[in-house]
């Protein structure tokens, strides 16, 4: 590195990398049993497995974070010993976590620049840094400016500083954590295309998802982890997404679609010109018009932070509004209490389970009464009424399949499919007239969310009216009736089913209606 | 499957390690009492012959052991108090303050009122005592919950502007009357009638309070762990957001945190009027009145886990702690300020040693892969929970 020039590793020289045998034993688990996976420069390989398969432990374990109990890792064919994540980035790999590594309040050099020796010590030199971000942003087309700071950039291009990061430490090797999880379908469209450029200078790619169709589409080849082990790595273009799902959880399963017609009753839910204000002070919703009827389930799209929050929180009572109406069955309940919301019969799952829906600290038994807690039969003049609660609770742990030691256990020491479970248990035992479901399945492997889709189903067939909030486009095309399209507190547009294509719905997640004149946003 | 016998090994270094963590507090008090020992050496009196005087003071005869019980009434039911506060994530480090309004109300009823029968009169000073408490537990109560005023600094404030008031009153409108004739001025109330004290077990000092405090105690426990109200504040102390999704009303529960535990430290302030002295006197401190038992109370909780049955004997501990010092002091000839100094040790200890039982705690989750809230490393726990 010659002097004066600001402090840039190039990128790591990289042909191979091999893990060997790796094993990694938590108590009364193996999270890795002699696992064996390897990555060549120029390819993505796609790590696919439910939630608890093991991926996560293989990665951190590559990327410094964990120890291995055996095994080996090769690099160029020779063996490496990565103890930390400064190890890890050394020898050239980078990670693209799922939740960002960013200081929202920095702009996009001072993040990259994080961290890293200063070529003019003890000054900064961050317009060197942000020369070198362009350059490496013009490479891979990713269009940021480094001077943006990073609060005022979208999801998807924060992203796309987090891979510059990566790419200005040298990495040759980049680890991507279910990146798509947080992108609407056409910002996922240019991640892969990103993706692709790298792959054809030389980069390896892991690529992290549960997703089937991405995978198939994005990877050269896929490997497959189920208990800890590997099922088998393939050449993509050998699988099918029917083989993948049936080695993924180790049995055939079926894709749950609600093919049948629905039987549309009364209105269940309105909003009539709701507006109400996010955290943040500003407008989270503008004049929102929704209906969703009995029976049915009304899809409400939408990527991250465009209102769904404040929607449904408004709909609970939680969050005041600031203009219009809320009905329940016809009657108004604008400016109730969420006490009386829950009265009249209305179900919330919220997005942030274990914050806004579970008391980590509280049992089982407790958390399955937050609800009901000063109600018959489990209170009766103001005590709580232990025998009631305790049967309430072993009935629906069994009913409901919850894998818990006992009923005592603590919320907090429950996987999410189970604390998933737990939550649903307690807003569907209540034989509930309307459901709103945030983000019911994010987070959950495959037969935990499988059996969320069952039970909203068989909801929507009691004649539940269900709003149905999701990022997940599958998700979302697979069970709803109706698909609403939520972008920065508005409604864009509400479309059946029948004639709703993934397309349309992507363009107005990103606020432009089908058919307009597309802006180009990357001359901005 | 790892071989079991690494797993239950694992699992009994685990239950090992949260055995530690409970008795934390007790390796605390140790440790004060070690770099206690270093101040006594310094002083030249020899720590041995000085603990065992305290021992001795504190629990030695059946005499002193009442003495110790009649200190550790006050700090348990400030306690108590602290336990629900705590539990409902508010600090109230006003129970000096709630002491000294409590005590004031229920005196001066007991002062004015001279013609009630004993019983009758000693119950409605108990409710003057808990109203008194209420009150100054009440006000920041309100004012963290409606208008965000940060509780700690608030029933701090509290306290400062109760011993002005009592100072205030003792000297004037409620002093002895004997005092207001003589040149002296005493700062001190008249005495209570016989009839309205609490019974003591004569001829000790010790009183009906104890017996009272220890079947709040069992009431505590019940209210936090088996009534709506205290479902409804410990579900407001662990998570607002899920209290308000469960209808909870979140700012009222606050305030009913504080007024129950302004209402213990009201009672506490009672009962060292109706039970120890018979009337109230102020040397112009709280500390004069109160004996600290608002402070230290707070302590006794967090010996107690903030577990009101633990609470009772922790608050034990503490009242013998005060008193075998007395005894030390008269021993060894220390300067009194030495058992301040000591007192001190042991609440930054015990206090600390908080932090390090969560550290070690989280620690050893992370070590086991609990804590790490990942769905992955949590079905990873679950799974080791059913093995």
């Amino acid at each position: 590195m010659q002097k004066n020039s600001p402090v840039i590793n190039e990128k790591v020289a990289f042909e191979t990398l091999e893990m060997r045998g790796i094993t990694k034993r938590f108590p009364g688990v193996l999270a890795n049993d002699n696992v064996n996976f390897d990555l060549r420069a120029g390819e993505v390989h796609a790590l696919l497995g439910e939630n608890g398969a093991g991926k996560s432990t293989l990665m951190k374990i590559l990327y410094g974070m964990y120890h291995p109990d055996a095994g080996e890792i090769l690099i160029n064919g020779k063996t490496v010993r990565i103890n930390s994540p400064t190890s890890a980035i050394q020898q050239g790999i980078g990670m693209i976590h799922q939740h960002f590594m960013l200081v929202p309040t920095l702009t996009v050099a001072e993040n990259v620049a994080l961290g890293l020796p200063s070529s003019r010590k003890p000054l900064t030199d961050l317009d060197r840094v942000s020369e070198r971000i362009i350059s490496l942003a013009d490479k891979y087309h990713l269009s940021i400016d480094p001077s943006a700071y990073i609060w005022q950039l979208s999801v998807g291009q924060q992203q796309r500083v987090e891979i510059i990061k990566a790419l200005y430490r040298g990495a040759a090797i980049l680890l991507l954590d279910e990146p798509t999880a947080v992108l609407t379908p056409q910002e996922v469209n240019e991640l892969f295309a990103i993706m692709r450029q790298m792959q054809s200078d030389g980069y390896g790619l892991v690529f992290i998802s549960h997703k089937l169709h991405e995978v198939i589409s994005i990877s050269e080849r896929v490997t497959v982890l189920r208990d800890g082990r590997n099922v088998g790595t393939r050449l993509t273009c050998d699988v099918t997404q029917n083989t993948l799902a049936k080695w993924m959880v180790g049995r055939e399963i079926e894709f749950i679609k609600s093919t049948d017609k629905p039987q549309v009753g009364e209105v269940r839910l309105a909003l009539e010109d709701v507006s109400c204000r996010s955290d943040r002070g500003v407008e989270g919703l503008r004049g929102v018009n929704l209906t969703v009827h009995s029976g049915e389930i009304v899809g409400l799209a939408g990527v991250s932070g465009n209102g769904q929050l404040e929607l449904a929180e408004a709909l609970t009572g939680l969050r005041p509004i600031t203009k219009g109406r809320i009905l329940i069955e016809g009657e108004d309940v604008t400016g109730k209490k969420p006490a009386e919301i829950t009265e009249k019969g209305l179900s919330y799952i919220p997005e942030e389970r274990m914050k806004d829906g579970m008391i980590r600290d509280f049992s089982i038994s407790e958390n399955l009464v937050l609800r009901e807690h000063h109600k018959m039969p489990f209170s009766k003049h103001g005590f709580l009424q232990m025998s009631y609660i305790n049967d309430h609770a072993d009935r629906l742990i069994e009913q409901y399949r919850v894998k818990t030691p006992s009923r005592k256990t603590l919320a907090k020491s429950l996987s999410g499919g189970n604390i998933q479970k737990v939550l649903l248990a307690r807003e569907l035992s209540r034989e509930p007239r309307a459901i709103v479901a945030a983000q019911p399945t994010r987070g959950l492997d495959i037969g935990a969310s499988e059996y969320v889709h069952e039970q909203l189903l068989m909801e929507r067939k009691k004649g539940t009216a269900i709003l149905l909030i999701s990022e997940d486009l599958d998700e979302i095309l697979a069970l709803a009736d109706r698909i609403a399209v939520i972008y920065e507190g508005k409604i864009m547009d509400i479309l059946p089913r029948e004639t709703a294509t993934k397309e349309d719905i992507g363009l107005l997640m990103a606020g432009v209606h089908p058919g307009e004149t597309i802006r180009n946003e990357k001359c901005d | 499957m790892p071989p079991k016998q690494a797993t239950s090994d694992l699992r009994l270094k685990d239950r090992a390690g949260s055995i530690f963590d409970q008795l934390m507090p007790i390796f605390a008090t140790l440790a004060a009492l070690l770099v206690g020992a270093i101040f006594l050496m310094l002083l030249g009196a020899n720590p041995l012959v000085a603990y065992g005087a305290l021992a001795q003071g504190a629990f030695g005869s059946f005499n002193a052991f009442t003495e110790t019980l009649v200190k550790a009434v006050p700090l348990l039911l400030v306690g108590l108090g602290t336990c629900i506060a705590y539990r409902g994530s508010v600090t109230n480090i006003g129970g000096e303050g709630q002491m000294i309004i409590g005590a004031i109300l229920s005196t001066w009823f007991g002062l004015t009122f001279t013609e009630l029968p004993g019983w009758l009169a000693i119950i409605i000073a108990m409710l003057l005592g808990i109203i008194g408490g209420m009150i100054w537990g009440g006000i920041p109560g309100i004012l963290k919950a409606y208008f965000n005023v940060n509780e700690i600094l608030s029933t701090v404030m509290m306290n400062a502007i109760a011993v002005q008031v009592m100072n205030y009153l003792m000297r004037g409108p409620m002093i002895d009357p004997v005092q207001r004739e003589a040149a002296s001025q005493i700062p001190q109330t008249a005495r209570l009638l016989e009839t309205y004290r609490l019974p003591r077990l004569s001829p000790t000092r010790l009183h009906m309070g104890l017996l009272i405090a220890i079947l709040l105690a069992v009431a505590v426990y019940f209210l936090l762990w088996r009534t709506t109200l205290g479902y409804r504040i410990r579900a407001v102390g662990q998570s607002q957001p899920a209290s308000k999704y469960g209808g909870i009303d979140v700012k009222k529960h606050i305030v009913v945190a504080l007024l129950l535990s302004g209402a213990f430290a009201g009672l506490a302030g009672m009962m060292q009027v109706y039970g120890v002295n018979y009337r109230m006197i102020t040397d112009g401190s709280a500390t004069g009145f109160t004996g600290n038992a608002g402070f230290n109370g707070i302590v006794a909780a967090l010996f107690g886990q903030l577990h009101p049955l633990i609470t009772i004997p922790a608050s034990v501990l503490f009242g013998g702690l005060l008193v075998g010092a007395n005894a030390m002091q008269r021993v060894v000839q220390v300067p009194s300020a030495l058992i301040t100094a000591l007192n001190g040790l042991v609440v930054v200890f015990v206090v600390s040693s908080e932090f390090f039982r969560r550290r070690s705690q989280k620690r050893r989750q992370s070590q086991f892969g609990t804590e790490l809230a990942e769905p992955e490393d949590a079905e990873m726990q679950q799974e080791a929970g059913e093995a």
